[in-house]
């Protein structure tokens, strides 16, 4: 196991993770992760579906253990969760029962904020992404992309050093997806934080990231990683995209084919 | 309560102020208009084929008595309603109520039996189950005996509620407790292991203790079914309840039943029935008006039962 001596915002170290170990179900859903983000990385984790990617930020986020390996966040362990490391899920999760600023402010009230100094900051990492009007809302009131910026603000309000995003724009048309992704640069731009994105599309990947980490079908592995060295706001039609594009999609090609035969062995046994 | 809540009800308040009210409440009407007609259209089918039966013969007006001459002689069956002395031993003649007020006290007693009868079911069941999640061992040992409990008949726990409370109110709000406790305990428990997992998981990421996630976010989650577990429970609350006071726990409608049985009168029968079915539908629909206030973020029409 290498020393950690970088104070990398994720590091993971041969993680593996095995669901329901020592049993008939048992299904290994990752494999020797070796991945460093550096603080303020905007990275994609990119795969078929089922490639346990989601799984990679579950460990991340110190909501499940890993069955192997190590991981740390800024030089400490991760063993439990922390609003450090704040995950946003495909849907928005809105607490219903709570008013829109009432999820934003969620994680302030747990952590035992005052209610005067909860309802500022809420107010304000309202106004950051663009909801100053929704505040006394309730979830339902609003579109799904605007539930989604709430579950972003909601995140946003903990000031997290690391944001996971598990397929958060999956469930959005794709007029809504492409405005929530510039929605998120700049986010992300404002707030430093480093982010790890999940997707299955790659046009997502070229859109957003610093670096495309493209997952094997299971189990898991990292296959490669691709740097993207294009200025934002990208064209998502210039021929550097266009090639990256390709190149991506070549890459996760052979996964989709092993995914889809593995699929089919399974159906016919 | 936070400020959040404070000012966004204060804004909700301002909003939907004095100028609304009165349209509201047109609209309100007039949207509940088909169901009323519908409902009296349906009675009114029914009621009339019984009084067609009864004009050519065919109901005997002695054993089924069409609701012309149940409903008609109502200060007659009134009279009945006096039960409420039988059992106050030393009450004295001058004490007599009014038939009317017999009547008014009765469905109040009874009324007030399933009430608390409901209230003190949800409250322990909601607590019982909350905690058989929380602590593991407490839900270990108590478990298999609610498991085992919660097909019994509420029928066969009637002499127990007789030897613990005597007569009286207890044994009939003790019936109703039981009828409901152990079904909406493990209702309870079922809504737990159902809440969605990413809330749990958003409340784990923010920091929240176990402690603060059952109570900031699965309590708030399993309510809105609960209380639908709860309406569906009405109805074998007022059976119990009615049961538990024809055997002569004291006053209300279940005894006057009796009391119409044992002296043969199909009049105060079917009048008892009639007015059973109205105080539950009146309570059935007071119950939807608290979950409409209670659980307010529950969207009309999904976790709400259609129909009547």
């Amino acid at each position: 196991m290498r020393p950690i001596s970088s104070r990398n915002a994720v590091v993971c170290r041969d993680v593996a993770k095995v669901w329901a170990p020592g049993t008939p179900r048992a299904h290994e859903a990752l494999r020797g992760i070796d991945l460093d983000i550096a603080p303020g990385e905007f990275v994609v984790l990119l795969g078929p579906s089922g490639c346990g990617k989601s799984t990679l930020l579950y460990l991340i986020a110190g909501l499940e253990d890993a069955t192997g390996g190590g991981l740390w966040s800024f030089g400490d362990p991760v063993e439990k969760p922390s609003p450090e490391r704040s995950l946003i899920f495909q849907e928005a999760s809105l607490f219903p029962w709570l008013t829109v600023g009432q999820n934003v402010a969620f994680g302030l009230s747990i952590a035992g904020r005052p209610p005067a100094e909860r309802a500022e900051i809420a107010r304000q990492t309202l106004q950051r992404v663009g909801l100053s009007e929704a505040i006394d809302k309730r979830p339902d009131e609003l579109s799904g992309g605007m539930r989604q910026r709430v579950a972003v603000a909601r995140a946003l309000a903990m000031q997290p050093k690391v944001l996971l995003m598990d397929e958060p724009f999956a469930a959005l048309d794709v007029q809504t997806r492409a405005k929530m992704q510039d929605f998120l640069l700049d986010v992300w731009r404002v707030s430093g934080a480093s982010v790890m994105f999940v997707t299955h599309h790659i046009d997502e990947a070229v859109a957003l990231a610093d670096r495309v980490v493209v997952f094997t079908a299971r189990p898991g592995r990292i296959k490669t990683i691709v740097k993207v060295d294009l200025p934002r706001p990208r064209d998502p039609f210039s021929p550097e995209a266009e090639a990256l594009r390709r190149h991506l999609t070549a890459q996760l090609q052979d996964e989709v084919d092993r995914a889809f035969a593995e699929q089919e062995a399974l159906v016919a046994s | 309560m936070s400020a959040i809540s404070q000012a966004a009800r204060a804004s909700r308040s301002g909003a939907g102020g004095q100028t609304l009210t009165w349209p509201r409440w047109v609209a309100a009407v007039i949207a509940v208009a088909p169901t009323i007609l519908w409902g009296a259209a349906s009675i009114g089918l029914f009621a009339g084929i019984w009084e067609v039966l009864w004009a050519v013969g065919w109901a005997d007006a002695k054993l089924l008595p069409p609701p012309h001459i149940f409903i008609g002689n109502i200060a007659d069956q009134a009279k009945f309603f006096n039960t409420v002395n039988r059992w106050q031993i030393g009450a004295g003649q001058g004490g007599v109520p009014s038939s009317a007020a017999a009547v008014f006290y009765t469905i109040l007693a009874t009324t007030g039996r399933v009430f608390a009868g409901l209230v003190i079911a949800s409250t322990l069941a909601v607590t019982i189950g909350v905690a058989i999640r929380y602590f593991r061992v407490f839900g270990r040992l108590t478990l298999p005996t609610i498991t085992l409990l919660a097909p019994v008949s509420p029928i066969a726990w009637l002499p127990v509620a007789i030897f613990l409370f005597g007569i009286g109110n207890g044994p009939a709000v003790f019936m109703v407790v039981i009828a409901l406790l152990f079904h909406m305990v493990l209702a309870t428990i079922n809504q737990i292991d159902n809440v969605n997992r990413n809330l749990i998981n958003v409340a784990r990421t923010m920091g929240a203790s176990k402690r603060q996630t059952y109570m900031r976010v699965i309590v708030p989650a399993i309510l809105p079914q609960l209380f639908v577990v709860l309406r569906f429970n009405l109805f074998a609350a007022w059976m119990v309840v009615l049961v538990a006071e024809a055997t002569g726990v004291g006053y209300g409608l279940g005894q006057v039943i009796m009391l119409a049985r044992n002296t043969f009168n199909p009049s105060l029968v079917f009048f008892t029935i009639a007015l059973i079915g109205v105080l539950g539908f009146l309570f059935d629909f007071a119950m939807r008006l608290a979950q409409r206030k209670l659980l307010y973020w529950v969207p009309q029409g999904t976790a709400v039962l259609r129909g009547l």
